[in-house]
């Protein structure tokens, strides 16, 4: 029972942080129904400009955890944001006319143009960061096992479930959110009545950058090291979650995330390290025989 | 006749090598109504769309209040207070009639939401009854009551209608045809109208245009148009 917990705490930070990253897959793909691959490289840009600026308030001198943290979250997002942004600009508008498959492959190819730029320009060593975020609490000791719960983790899934709320929040309640979902659901009704389809789709990027950059920033603190190519891997798990949420829905994402990331730990901790990935997909296959559009997607599919 | 609100000339539009507007010219004065008849496929929701800026027109100019319209963006378009409630309705299915009627509402100003809101309640009260209900849950007639509403919100000085009667009930259509009328001349609103339904789009309009693939082929005064014989024969014909 013990173990069970601890397995869930894990599990429950692991999915928060894929969740983070399936929401920017999932607004993509609801908006302008494109798969966007380069977004676990977004994520992988978004840890760097974190570890980056972790240096920065460092090197300015600021002392406090808290501030220091609330600096480099800010900055980070900022940072990754401009990215996301500029990748629509730059690789996807212009193909917004041709064929469908056009922005897919270049979505592949922008994936790889950011992993190579990170590794040419940061090196492919890994690069640590000491732990920011220390101590934890232990909830239960049997003596023989003991249930802890670290800062780290409480840190990670409160910020997780505070972002998510509020950006749940801008989706159902804004202006900038019933765009958003008016250009989802006809881009071209939304440009009858004044919306500025184009910005939109450019704030979707920024908004799904901005929160695969908590998502870095997250992994940084979390793992403590990352690489060039940490992208990939979760890039495939985060869109792994928010095909199995269903892709398009916000909580299905944020679902997603939780299930991918719970099977993942729950699977090495009871059955076998190595085999944790083919579990996830496995479920993933399984999932779609009898969901085929995702736990929550919509049942008809329109973009397609 | 006045300087003309919208006035269209010379308008080609292709749907890739496809043309489907041949050099048209139309005008629409302000405080009128005008509508556009004319057989399925004849390019009546095209105009209307190419006014829109999608497409857009390939040749020719489209001037709306004395600025050149042409080659402005739709979202542009919209704001230059040109509101279109268009062919099949797009109402945002997943979206409450509530948040269609604030998508409307996008570009006029925050202060006059709550007039705007009590004005298409009471045109169409059934509205105010679904508010919170999803747009794709409406039946046909509700949905065109809520296009029509959603484009009034942004209190608009020229409003396209396409097609407003197509697949409803005669009794629904009469409703939203005196909702025309009354609007226009309680409002001083000025509607283009494209129509099937020729007989009654001729006897709300004030003038007419009739279209044959593309082409403007006959224009005058509904009251003319109703009586010659050729719209008789190819629009009115049982067809009433």
């Amino acid at each position: 029972m013990e173990y069970f917990l601890q397995q869930l705490i894990n599990g429950i930070t692991l999915g928060s942080i894929y969740g983070l990253i399936a929401i920017g897959y999932t607004m993509v793909y609801g908006i302008i129904g494109m798969i966007n691959f380069a977004h676990g490289d977004i994520f992988m840009i978004g840890a760097f400009m974190a570890l980056i600026s972790f240096l920065l308030v460092v090197s300015l001198g600021v002392t406090s955890v808290p501030l220091a943290l609330m600096l480099v979250l800010f900055f980070s997002m900022l940072l990754t944001a401009a990215w996301g942004w500029t990748l629509e600009r730059v690789a996807y508008r212009p193909l917004r006319a041709s064929f469908r498959l056009a922005p897919l492959i270049t979505a592949i190819g922008m994936s790889i143009v950011l992993q190579n730029f990170v590794q040419l320009t940061q090196d492919a060593r890994v690069k640590p960061l000491p732990p920011v975020i220390t101590g934890g609490h232990i909830l239960t000791d049997t003596g023989t096992f003991s249930v802890s719960l670290s800062n780290i983790q409480i840190v990670i899934i409160l910020t997780t479930t505070l972002l998510m709320a509020a950006f749940s929040f801008i989706i159902a309640k804004t202006s900038l959110g019933r765009q958003q979902r008016a250009c989802e659901q006809d881009s071209t009704m939304a440009a009858l009545l004044g919306v500025n389809v184009d910005r939109v789709i450019s704030l979707t990027f920024v908004m799904g950058a901005s929160l695969a950059a908590v998502a870095g920033l997250m992994y940084l603190l979390y793992y403590g090291v990352i690489d060039f190519f940490i992208g990939f891997v979760a890039g495939i798990k985060a869109f792994t979650a928010a095909v199995l949420g269903g892709i398009g829905s916000l909580p299905g994402a944020m679902l997603g995330g939780l299930i991918i990331g719970l099977i993942e730990v729950f699977w090495a901790g009871y059955f076998s390290t190595e085999y944790k990935d083919v579990a996830a997909f496995s479920i993933l296959a399984i999932v779609l025989i009898f969901f085929p559009s995702g736990l929550l997607g919509k049942p008809e599919i329109e973009k397609v | 006749m006045t300087a003309p609100l919208l006035s269209v000339r010379g308008v080609d539009a292709f749907y890739g090598n496809i043309q489907a507007l041949r050099s048209v010219n139309m005008d629409v004065a302000p405080g009128e109504i005008v509508t556009l008849i004319g057989a399925n496929g004849a390019g009546k929701t095209t105009l209307m769309m190419t006014v829109c800026g999608k497409p857009q027109a390939r040749h020719g100019q489209i001037v709306f209040d004395g600025t050149d319209i042409t080659k402005l963006p739709t979202h542009e378009i919209a704001r230059m207070s040109i509101a279109h409630a268009p062919e099949g309705r797009r109402i945002f299915p997943r979206m409450t009639v509530m948040e269609n009627l604030q998508m409307g509402a996008l570009l006029a100003p925050e202060a006059k939401f709550a007039e705007a809101q009590e004005m298409v309640f009471s045109l169409f009260p059934v509205l105010a009854k679904r508010r919170n209900q999803r747009g794709g849950t409406l039946s046909g007639g509700e949905q065109q009551m809520l296009a029509i509403s959603r484009a009034l919100m942004s209190w608009p000085r020229l409003l396209l209608l396409d097609e407003p009667s197509l697949g409803l009930a005669p009794l629904i259509v009469q409703q939203i045809f005196q909702v025309i009328r009354e609007l226009n001349a309680k409002q001083g609103l000025t509607v283009f109208l494209v129509e099937q339904n020729a007989y009654h789009a001729l006897k709300l309009a004030h003038r007419g245009y009739v279209m044959v693939n593309g082409k403007i082929t006959l224009s005058g005064t509904g009251r003319e148009l109703l009586a010659r014989d050729e719209v008789k024969a190819a629009y009115l014909e049982g067809g009433r």
